[in-house]
């Protein structure tokens, strides 16, 4: 019923997603195209489309497991320094292998990534914190702290034009052959999926993890494992979106509860949806021109984002 | 099960110390004592949610360490003070989460039995489809024990449950334990601190004090004036009204 309302929702807006653009391809012509039509339909815009609903379903879903592991509604990569730590991994690459592949950049990226995020894990553990909102801000503070040392370190090497490439996500260079690597967060998900169980077992919390027999350590060591390989992948191919790992999850338990097992594939369509409405908005919002998707859904998702945090301080 | 020279240190100071214990089968344990005797330590150690710094447990005739964590989960359940599950899921789904050990996720007809039986032992039939944040704290305390009741084990630790419990949900909680050892034959230990609810349900008491067992008797051995005021260091009534005997603690 509603699932498959967004299931139709998803595939109506990937295919106007590959209609609309600066150079004209009216879907009329999708069986008599010409060969420049061709080339950007199979150049550009296929591309975009499957990079941003991968993209949307990966940030999501990532947001939705970290969630999971700190039994924190309001974390996900972007807000437990995940990100930013993979971002000092692309800035360790461009300093020290500056003709790094993108598969490399992407290998040191998650290894900062999954280094960061035991980090800020561990942090949590010794800092025991009793108010749940305490969580996200330790969160964002940790980042930030490692956020600002990349700027600093960018900014000494002037390199700072190029890692603002990678603070926002942005989907209008994506073309074929440079963007392949984000395929690899497929397998990623379907990883996510086969544990989708145990993983909704360490959201009980560690005490009635073990109780039921969970391996809680090994479990959680996964999940991040999951979800630093994934942030790294989607930073280093479409760069960061803000907020769609805490809002998506959010408002698809609000509809579905918390059992990952039913939650997971529906939390990836609706983020993959709501990432190509944003794009869709950003690409017509000052055409023929376009604004960065990430500066759409930071409007959206830190509006719905506030509203989900008075919900939660009401509750 | 026994309990053998179990230590544990914290920052310097020992909660635990070396305690020695053998717990009756098919009866229903309380552990009572003063804030911070090491009741609850003790109780996690025995249920390998805490490391012990020394010391050996044994539940039929294995050390706990020897287990693996799945199949001790088949045998001995624990239910600690404070579960705060901020996830949205229905009584039934956590109820089945009682039945992981056995299935990893993957439900049986068995477990899909099991659930709804322990479901229905505790009296949530109609609330098996209600949220658990919908809950008040005694239906959410009762759909915890069924969960540990889905788990099929011989052993039920529970760390405090009647905390936050008014008297009706608390005297109700401790029948259905009463249930659980008379009926289905369980080994049911239980840290209390209410006296009077250990000394009318429970068949045996330990009491602790600054880390070590200074009594291990049946009821009525340890629900004793002398035994008390030494104990709390208070000076405690007890007396006697329908056949059971009450605990006056209230400074006159």
């Amino acid at each position: 019923m509603k699932k498959g309302i967004l299931l139709i929702g998803l595939m109506i807006a990937a295919v106007s997603s590959l209609f609309i653009g600066v150079h004209s391809i009216p879907i009329t012509d999708l069986f008599h195209l010409n060969v420049q039509q061709e080339f950007i339909l199979w150049q550009t815009r296929i591309p975009r489309t499957v990079s941003l609903m991968i993209a949307g379903a990966t940030a999501s879903v990532s947001g939705l497991i970290m969630q999971h592991l700190t039994q924190n509604k309001f974390v996900s990569p972007t807000t437990v320094g995940t990100m930013d730590s993979a971002r000092l991994g692309i800035l360790v690459t461009m300093l020290y292998f500056p003709t790094a592949s993108i598969l490399t950049r992407s290998v040191v990226a998650f290894i900062f990534a999954l280094t960061g995020t035991l980090l800020f894990m561990w942090l949590l553990q010794k800092m025991s914190l009793k108010n749940p909102i305490m969580v996200p801000l330790l969160g964002i503070m940790f980042g930030n702290v490692i956020g600002s040392f990349v700027t600093f370190i960018a900014y000494k090497k002037q390199l700072i034009q190029n890692i603002s490439t990678w603070l926002e996500g942005n989907f209008a260079t994506v073309t074929k052959g440079d963007y392949e690597l984000i395929y690899l967060s497929v397998p990623l998900l379907i990883v996510a999926y086969l544990y989708a169980y145990p993983l909704t077992v360490s959201g009980l919390g560690e005490d009635l993890a073990i109780n039921l027999g969970l391996n809680y350590r090994l479990v959680q060591l996964i999940g991040m494992t999951i979800v630093a390989l994934a942030s790294s992948v989607t930073l280093v191919t479409v760069g960061t979106l803000p907020f769609l790992g805490i809002i998506i999850p959010n408002i698809i338990s609000v509809y579905y509860g918390d059992q990952m097992k039913e939650t997971l594939a529906i939390t990836a369509v609706a983020g993959s949806l709501f990432l190509i409405l944003c794009d869709i908005i950003a690409r017509v919002v000052i055409f023929p021109y376009e604004v960065s998707v990430s500066l759409i859904v930071s409007i959206l998702g830190s509006l719905i984002f506030i509203y989900l945090l008075w919900k939660g301080v009401n509750k | 099960m026994y309990i053998q020279n179990v230590s544990k240190t914290y920052r310097q100071k020992e909660v635990v110390q070396e305690v020695n214990l053998k717990l009756s089968e098919h009866k229903l344990t309380a552990f009572i004592g003063p804030n911070g005797a090491g009741k609850s330590t003790l109780l996690s150690m025995m249920s390998r949610l805490l490391e012990k710094d020394c010391g050996d447990i044994y539940i039929s005739g294995n050390e706990i360490t020897t287990f693996k964590s799945k199949e001790l989960a088949k045998k001995l359940a624990i239910l600690k003070q404070s579960n705060q599950i901020d996830l949205v899921l229905t009584v039934r789904e956590l109820v089945s989460f009682g039945r992981f050990p056995y299935s990893q996720g993957r439900l049986t007809e068995e477990d899909h039995r099991l659930i709804e039986e322990a479901l229905h032992y505790l009296g949530l039939d109609n609330l098996a489809d209600r949220q658990i944040n919908e809950l008040s704290g005694g239906q959410l305390q009762r759909v915890y024990i069924a969960m540990i009741l889905a788990q099929d084990t011989d052993y039920i630790l529970l760390d405090e449950p009647l905390n936050n419990l008014d008297m009706s949900y608390a005297a109700q909680l401790m029948k259905v334990l009463r249930r659980l050892v008379d009926e289905k034959g369980k080994t049911v230990v239980i840290v209390l601190h209410d006296i009077n609810f250990a000394s009318s349900y429970a068949d045996e008491i330990v009491a602790m004090k600054a880390g070590q067992v200074v009594y291990h008797d049946i009821t009525e051995q340890v629900i004793q004036k002398p035994v008390l005021d030494e104990l709390y260091e208070m000076n405690i009534q007890v007396c006697e009204l329908a056949g059971k005997r009450f605990c006056l603690y209230f400074n006159e």
